[in-house]
Formats: structure tokens, C-alpha cells, sequence
């Protein structure tokens, strides 16, 4: 076993990176991979709440890196999911306490252990980020259908392939189709041909999601959310199948209970 | 502007990131732009004569790069000797 190493990244906080790590992480758990996910966010921990593993916790990356642990101590195992593990960030420290080489070191430690290890990238474009990116196989850049968002998305996947970490994969978080019908947000057609990489999923506003981060509880786990069915489309994407795209206009009504009843969705 | 005549907010968003996203990626602002396009016409004009109001020099979009496009048109050869440039 070799693990793939992907690092989700938006430049901009506040986009969904945390959500989308749980989610996928979730979902690719679910379908029966064994996942690691790191929380690269060094002094901001969040993934373990949003996952409700904080309780949890003992150890964190910083202590594997600095020898005050084993790494099997510093993984965490998911309430649900044996083969679903967190690695936490550590939250008395700063981004300093870790370098570049630091997480390649942890990541090839890990892999042989495991399908999928997912890092969530702090915000921004400095140290954090580049540690989170450096041990990556797969990029996914995430953003929102709005101006500042996509902007820094930009900027983000300018630097990755500057970098040589080659072209991401963009996840379009938060879509209003109501909105896009009404021509008052961007559409995924406008965000790509802006950005120029290849789409993996858009995932629609949902008000699930908030209700499952109250809870430390990942949508995936929700059959009947719509953000819960994205994420789980795109971990499909993620393990190579070919999955359609949802029909975000349909949300309810007679033609989408038709739609889920035969299956197309 | 009316509630009725103002453009919808999705394409002013579509087109003012067009522009920032062109500068962002060429780290070119505007007025450098301006000053390129005046060097290069300055340079064309020492060998051949253009007619400067029919220029179009502007950045364009690609996938994920960039290119400087210009269409210059020429002005018709005159029937006297040119001025060789200095």
C-alpha cells in the first residue's frame, strides 16, 4: 500500500477547506479506504472539531516531529470509521515549529500505511501553505463563486505551478443555483474558464453543513444532504471513477424526486 | 440605474476579474501597460509609418496564459525617400 498524498489549498480562508478535508476524508473512509488527514493549520486547529475527534486528543504533529511521541500515538481514530485517522496540528504552536521537509518526513512515514492521506492547508500563501503542498501528489484548490475568492484561487494555482506541483483540481464550494439562474453569482462555467483548471465537483450552499459541523459530524454522512451527495461524488472522482456531475436546478420538486426515484442522480 | 436597467451582478464580476485576474498573473499594472504600448509604438514609428489612433495593443487570456496581442495597422507608402531611423 502507497498512499496518495492530497492537499486541499484556496489561498483565501474561510472557503471550506476544513469541511472539505472531513468530508472527503469521510467519504473516502466510507467506501472502505484507509485515510490519514493531517491538520496542516499549525496554531488554528480546526479539523478536529469539525470531525468531533477533539475530545480526543493527546499528541499532535508537532510532538511526532519534535520525538515527544510515536505517530501511531498522534493518530486519532475516527468515532465511525476504524481506518479513518486525524493527525492534529498542535495549537500552542506557530507554523514555525514545522518545515517543509518536516511533513515530507511524516507523509513517508505514513504511507505505507494507509490508501489516502489528506492534508488541509492553512489559508494564505506563506509557510503553512507551502509545508502543506510540499508533500503533495494531488492538489485540489477550492474557492467560492465570488470575486476575492477566485482571485486568490488564482494566485494559488499561479504558485503551484510555478512550483512544478502541476495543474490542480478545483472544487467550487458554496454554489447558489438560485442566485446563478438569476445571473447574481458566477456559474462553474464562469469560475473555470476564469481559472483555466479542470473542475472535480462543485458542492451547492447547503444549510447541512453548518448543522454537521455543530455537530462534529461530516454531511457525508447525511444520505439526504446535497453538499453531503457533492463530497461524495468527488471522493468517488478522487479513487478514479467517473461519476456525473448533479444537477444543482433540481433540487426538488416533482422532477427531482422522479430523478432520484429512477436513479440518475 | 434602475432596478430594472442595472447589468446583472454575475457579469460584472465575470469581466472585472478578467482584468485583475490578466494583471495578477503578468504582474503588469495598467499604467505599465500604457507605457509599454507607448515604447512600442514609438519604436515602430522609427521604421515604418502607422496610424497610432488604429492601434489595438492589450493582454489576452488563454487557458491559463497570457499573451500581448497587437494589431497595428500600417498607413499607405508614401512616394517619398523614408526617414532611416537614427
Amino acid at each position: 500500500m502507497t498512499a496518495q498524498v492530497i492537499t486541499v489549498t484556496s489561498g483565501k480562508g474561510g472557503v471550506g477547506k476544513t469541511t472539505a478535508v472531513a468530508n472527503l476524508a469521510t467519504a473516502l473512509a466510507s467506501d472502505g479506504r484507509k485515510v490519514v488527514c493531517i491538520d496542516g493549520d499549525i496554531g488554528l486547529r480546526n479539523l478536529d472539531v469539525i470531525m468531533g475527534l477533539e475530545n480526543r486528543i493527546v499528541y499532535d504533529m508537532v510532538d511526532v516531529i519534535e520525538g515527544r511521541c510515536k505517530l501511531k500515538q498522534a493518530m486519532i481514530r475516527d468515532k465511525h470509521y476504524p481506518e479513518l485517522y486525524l493527525i492534529p496540528a498542535a495549537q500552542t504552536r506557530d507554523k514555525n515549529a514545522v518545515s517543509a521537509a518536516d511533513m515530507r518526513r511524516l507523509c513517508n512515514e505514513l504511507k505505507p500505511e494507509a490508501d489516502y492521506i489528506i492534508i488541509d492547508s492553512p489559508a494564505g500563501i506563506e509557510r503553512g501553505f507551502k509545508n502543506a503542498i510540499a508533500p503533495a501528489d494531488r492538489v485540489l484548490v477550492i474557492t467560492n463563486p465570488e470575486v476575492s475568492a477566485v482571485r486568490d484561487a488564482d494566485r494559488v494555482v499561479g504558485i503551484l505551478e510555478a512550483e512544478e506541483k502541476g495543474s490542480p483540481s478545483l472544487i467550487l464550494n458554496r454554489l447558489n443555483p438560485v442566485l446563478v439562474k438569476n445571473n447574481d453569482m458566477l456559474s462553474a462555467e464562469d469560475v473555470l474558464d476564469l481559472l483555466g483548471v479542470h473542475l472535480i465537483g462543485v458542492v451547492p450552499e447547503d444549510e447541512t453543513v453548518i448543522i454537521g459541523s455543530n455537530r462534529g459530524a461530516p454531511v457525508v454522512t447525511d444520505p439526504k444532504s446535497r453538499a453531503g451527495q457533492a463530497f461524495r461524488n468527488i471522493a468517488k472522482r478522487i479513487q478514479g471513477q467517473d461519476v456525473p456531475f448533479m444537477d444543482l436546478d433540481q433540487q426538488g420538486g416533482f422532477w427531482g424526486a422522479l430523478q432520484r426515484l429512477t436513479g440518475r442522480k | 440605474m434602475g432596478f430594472f436597467t442595472r447589468k446583472r451582478s454575475a457579469e460584472s464580476a465575470k469581466e472585472r476579474l478578467q482584468l485583475v485576474l490578466v494583471h495578477d498573473r503578468t504582474d503588469l499594472t495598467p499604467g505599465q501597460l500604457e507605457a509599454l504600448k507607448d515604447d512600442l509604438l514609438k519604436a515602430i514609428s522609427n521604421y515604418i509609418e502607422i496610424d497610432p489612433e488604429a492601434v489595438q495593443i492589450g493582454l489576452e487570456r488563454d487557458g491559463r496564459s497570457q499573451r500581448l496581442v497587437a494589431d497595428i495597422p500600417l498607413r499607405t507608402v508614401r512616394n517619398v525617400p523614408r526617414r532611416r531611423a537614427g
